[in-house]
């Protein structure tokens, strides 16, 4: 069973005579699912659940006198395993908070259940949009990046350097076409025009014929709409047929591990939208440095956002006095976020966690001066521009 | 000139293209029917040989400093003898069973190879560059081609064309394809069967192995790379017919060809197009265009 429940309390719990029922004696479970052994397991994966282990050992393994559990699933990347699986950990388990990894059409499968099982939904790994906007919950928080971020991230800078014209290759499922919608809209609005597209299926190993169809359309800018190890491919095939001489490659959503993956070589140049990077600051490094112990690689944002958004849950649990959603909730919306994640970050009523974002560029090999040492900053975006603007927004929770 | 409103030389470079992802499909298929044609079993841990093949060649390349000819000679030995111990230890028992327990048997040795491999290695890969000899491009005319994959072209044509001819026309074949007839009349004229089973998985899985090397520099060298090629190559294996040599060659050669040409009309259906054709080969001919029903 791929099923494992860890038991995570420090302090034994001793009873706690008069007046508490054996209701609020039951646990706080941690329900964490995400793709554990696909080709987006190293974004995420067992590394993201190391960091939601770290934080619940952090705040000391128990919040109001109850002991803190985690369990841990894989979706396989399959949105009916990651809604059944919800069900199943509320309606037997008594899961009281869920979070989600990567894979948009997951992710949405299981805010569509957590919604209706009114407990609380907080996803770092997923992109698509559609969580805070179309498909927005009172129960669900987006909070480590989204599809809107990176467009008006690496589709912004792009624009900005003066290339215009784009084609997209553009993973064939939930993610892929918001991230290409969301990066077109950016286009379009900065004067730019999309001469075409081609739709892959997720996990292609094979992407030069995409790519050739790609040079043949005489775009300046090669947008990749994909992710993991769509992503790795393509960049690797792009250098392969010599396309990154006549196109820039703008990767919407690069992972650090993706540049580890594909080599600095191959890597050089790319520009990458992150919400996070583990070299940004003295917390950061230090987060870093206890996690590249424990798992032998540096952290994805995803999983420095999945120890942050543990953080500000059990904070919140704390605060409000009770695991119930709409406290916590309620809590975590009137609390800024301020630690080694992000300064001044903050739950909009959506449920974005409005923070800012930063625009890198992959050094040059010359520039790698140690192992993990891949960015530079090129720009920083206020999380008000990088995120949906309340105007554009389909959400009925944002503009009432 | 336009074909289906697509100049011609979009066209034939699509084609080409096709063609090489054709010759993994070809070498594979081949791999696999000829395990299937000797010993009735469904090799499924033929996508994790074919892992195993790049993998290795990563590893000797990154902890020896062994290059990439080298390997490409020495890593299908080394799979092949993996194999060897499998087929001695594990498959040998299962002969007298149904298929399906092969199958499985297979189907778990995969899962055990890749999830091992993925703990140590992780899920996004390993980078591994094309030798020096053949990292530039040629320009055709109609499209720039990386003279790499011309190589995997043309090398896999000729390991499978060879394979072709030992089978078909040499004593060693003989003894083989007598032996897919009736084993125990082989075994009777004096011939070690067991020791020629064991040698063929062997040499299967080396095939798998050879074309492991061959996609080391064009795919990212990771654990799950065969998995997401294997599915395919088994519906060429059944379009081509279970057990035909020429048949599975020229299968897999037809199906990367199709597949290319629906990645310019309908790149979405590019993954579905091969079982599209099995369901309706299946339907005309169940044992494959060049299969013989028993």
């Amino acid at each position: 069973m791929k099923r494992t429940l860890i038991s995570l309390a420090v302090a034994a719990l001793a009873a706690v005579s008069g007046g508490v029922g054996a209701a609020d004696q039951a646990p706080v479970k941690i329900g964490f699912i995400t793709d554990m052994s696909g080709l987006y397991a190293d974004i995420d994966g067992q590394g993201g659940l190391e960091a939601i282990k770290m934080a619940v050992a952090d705040f000391g393994g128990t919040v109001l006198g109850k002991k803190i559990e985690i369990v841990s699933a894989d979706h396989q990347n399959k949105a009916d395993i990651a809604a059944s699986k919800t069900r199943e950990w509320v309606d037997q388990d008594g899961v009281t908070v869920i979070f989600g990894g990567t894979n948009s059409g997951t992710a949405l499968a299981t805010a569509k259940v957590a919604a209706e099982k009114k407990r609380i939904y907080i996803n770092n790994g997923a992109g698509t949009s559609a969580l805070t906007n179309e498909q927005c919950s009172p129960y669900t928080i987006h909070y480590t990046y989204d599809t809107i971020a990176l467009a008006n991230g690496s589709a912004k800078g792009m624009m900005d350097k003066g290339l215009k014209t784009w084609y997209f290759l553009t993973a064939d499922y939930a993610f892929g076409y918001a991230l290409e919608k969301d990066a077109t809209n950016v286009i379009n609005a900065s004067g730019g025009k999309v001469l075409g597209t081609s739709k892959h299926p997720l996990n292609a190993s094979d992407f030069s014929s995409y790519l050739l169809q790609a040079q043949n359309s005489k775009a300046q800018v090669l947008g990749l709409a994909n992710a993991g190890g769509d992503t790795i491919n393509s960049v690797k095939a792009a250098n392969e047929f010599g396309i990154t001489k006549t196109m820039k490659i703008a990767g919407l959503l690069v992972f650090i591990t993706d540049v580890h993956a594909i080599g600095i070589k191959n890597a050089q140049g790319l520009l990458a939208t992150e919400a996070w990077y583990w070299d940004q600051s003295d917390q950061s490094r230090k987060f870093a440095g206890r996690f590249m112990e424990k798992m032998k690689r540096m952290p994805s944002m995803v999983q420095a956002g999945n120890y942050s958004s543990t953080m500000t849950y059990l904070n919140a649990v704390k605060a409000a006095g009770t695991d119930d959603s709409d406290k916590v909730m309620a809590q975590m919306r009137k609390t800024k976020i301020n630690d080694m994640f992000t300064k001044n970050g903050y739950i909009r009523k959506d449920g974005t966690m409005v923070h800012d974002m930063y625009l890198f560029e992959v050094k040059t090999p010359s520039e790698v001066k140690s192992p993990w040492d891949y960015y530079k900053l090129v720009s920083t975006l206020s999380g008000e521009k990088a995120f949906t603007i309340p105007p554009d927004s389909k959400c009925a929770l944002l503009n009432k | 000139m336009e074909i289906f409103g697509l100049s011609s030389s979009a066209l034939l470079s699509q084609l080409l293209l096709g063609l090489v992802n054709g010759s993994f499909y070809a070498i594979l298929s081949l791999g696999l029917a000829v395990i299937f044609g000797l010993l009735n079993v469904i090799n499924f841990s033929h996508g994790a040989m074919f892992m195993l093949g790049a993998i290795v060649t990563w590893m000797a390349g990154q902890y020896f400093g062994i290059n990439y000819w080298v390997m490409l000679l020495l890593s299908p030995i080394v799979v092949g003898l993996v194999g060897i111990v499998i087929e001695r230890l594990l498959l040998r028992h299962l002969y007298q069973l149904d298929h399906l327990y092969g199958l499985l048997l297979t189907f778990g040795l995969t899962l055990f190879i890749e999830g091992v491999l993925r703990s140590i290695y992780g899920a996004s890969g390993l980078a591994y560059s094309a030798p020096e000899l053949l990292s530039g491009s040629t320009d055709l005319g109609f499209m720039v081609l990386p003279n790499y994959r011309a190589w995997v072209v043309f090398s896999s044509l000729t390991v499978c064309f060879a394979t072709w001819y030992v089978i078909e026309k040499t004593s060693i074949g003989a003894y083989l394809r007598a032996g897919t007839e009736n084993p125990k009349l082989v075994q009777a004229f004096g011939v070690n069967f067991p020791l020629m089973t064991t040698l063929t998985y062997g040499f299967g899985v080396a095939l798998a192995a050879f074309s492991g090397v061959l996609a080391a520099p064009i795919i990212q060298v990771s654990p799950l790379m065969g998995s997401n090629l294997i599915i395919v190559v088994f519906a060429v294996v059944v379009i081509g017919g279970m057990g035909s040599i020429m048949g599975s060659i020229i299968t897999g050669l037809g199906l990367g060809l199709i597949e290319g040409l629906t990645k310019v009309f309908y790149p979405q259906a590019s993954s579905t197009v091969v079982f599209a054709i099995m369901v309706i080969v299946l339907l005309f001919r169940p044992a494959g265009l060049f299969g013989r029903e028993k």
